[in-house]
């Protein structure tokens, strides 16, 4: 039930299609691994998204985090993000990296205050094409009232592969809290 | 498993004259993140919507975007405000021009977590930008306001907002 408004009225919008967005899994946070694992994602999707807030055990206030896609370590990743601190706009970028050396999303650690929770979206597009590259883009964000960060960011993986597992890792291996939560959907076209 | 149709739009509304405050009450704990797409003109370019959850008015919100307006590229920062801006620490740029606000409010019902959103916000006259905004508090979130700062920049006729829930598996 939706409450009324000053001025104007809410009104439901029109039906939506179903089934053309659905919720496939999600993973949670245990607090003593670092990784996230989707495993035997669905080929009958065209787009992927995973949504969710995070923090990990490492003890700064903002660390980074990385996708690792059907288990490949290899430098066969890139990226480049846009990121704010509060007071200036940078950049970053890898090229032919392995995962674990790209930064695709920010994170609070344990330095961050307590409750703090960082928020993730990112999505995977034509992600079984296997023609194709796979190109992943993610906006993320921490605040912490007085520092943080928001990041743009946009990441390849080059292997032409229909992408079946996606793991969310820490950037340094240190665990994602109980409180850490992803969702993973699949979007049809 | 899929779970079937997740995303699920809620409640909308087109002003029919000036507004103050769109509010979205009442809502279910069912899903796990909010999105509120609006679609809007303000009456002044100095003046922007705010942010603000279960009415509170507090000096409980902060925020940190990431902005480029053609010309450069920046970044602001708000803390203890009492709401989430579109776009702190500046206006939203030309009056009159609709202009749009996107925002996730991620696991929204949860009783453990502050609660932390991730916005994208455009003027195709002015700017865009990216951000984060946090409220700090625990408590779920059961309505979601959008205030126009100043009585002057109320949201213009015309003015869309829509709230849609996700649903995690």
């Amino acid at each position: 039930m939706i409450g009324a408004i000053t001025a104007g009225v809410f009104s439901a919008p029109t039906a939506p299609v179903t089934n053309s967005y659905e919720s496939i899994a999600t993973g949670v946070g245990n607090g003593s691994s670092g990784t996230i694992s989707f495993t035997s994602i669905p080929s009958t999707f065209t787009h992927l998204q995973i949504r969710g807030i995070s923090r990990d055990g490492r003890a700064v206030s903002v660390d980074t985090g990385y996708f690792v896609i059907k288990s490949d370590t290899g430098s066969n990743y890139a990226y480049h993000h846009l990121a704010g601190n509060g007071s200036a706009a940078s950049a970053g970028a890898a090229s032919s990296s392995a995962p674990s050396n790209t930064s695709q999303f920010v994170i609070p650690g344990t330095s961050a205050g307590a409750s703090i929770m960082g928020a993730i979206i990112t999505d995977f597009l034509d992600y079984k094409n296997t023609n194709k590259y796979k190109t992943l883009r993610t906006l993320s964000g921490v605040d912490l009232n007085g520092s943080g960060n928001v990041w743009f960011s946009s990441s390849l993986w080059m292997n032409t592969d229909a992408i079946t597992q996606i793991d969310v890792i820490t950037g340094t291996g240190s665990a994602w809290t109980t409180t850490t939560q992803f969702a993973l959907y699949g979007i049809k076209g | 498993m899929a779970a079937g149709s997740t995303y699920t739009p809620i409640a909308t509304t087109t002003l029919g004259s000036t507004t103050t405050t769109i509010t979205f009450s009442s809502i279910a704990s069912s899903y796990t993140d909010l999105v509120v797409v609006a679609n809007f003109k303000m009456g002044s370019s100095t003046f922007q919507p705010i942010l603000r959850y279960n009415g509170d008015t507090g000096s409980n919100y902060s925020s940190t975007t990431v902005w480029g307006d053609g010309s450069s590229a920046g970044s602001n920062r708000h803390s203890n405000q009492n709401g989430i801006y579109a776009n702190p620490g500046a206006g939203v740029g030309t009056a009159g021009q609709f202009e749009i606000w996107t925002i996730n409010i991620q696991n929204y019902a949860n009783t453990t977590t502050y609660k932390t959103s991730v916005e994208r916000f455009s003027n195709p006259q002015s700017l865009t930008n990216a951000g984060v905004g946090m409220w700090r508090n625990t408590a779920a979130i059961t309505s979601v306001s959008l205030t126009a700062e100043s009585g002057s920049g109320d949201f213009q006729t015309g003015s869309t907002f829509t709230l849609y829930g996700i649903a995690a598996a």
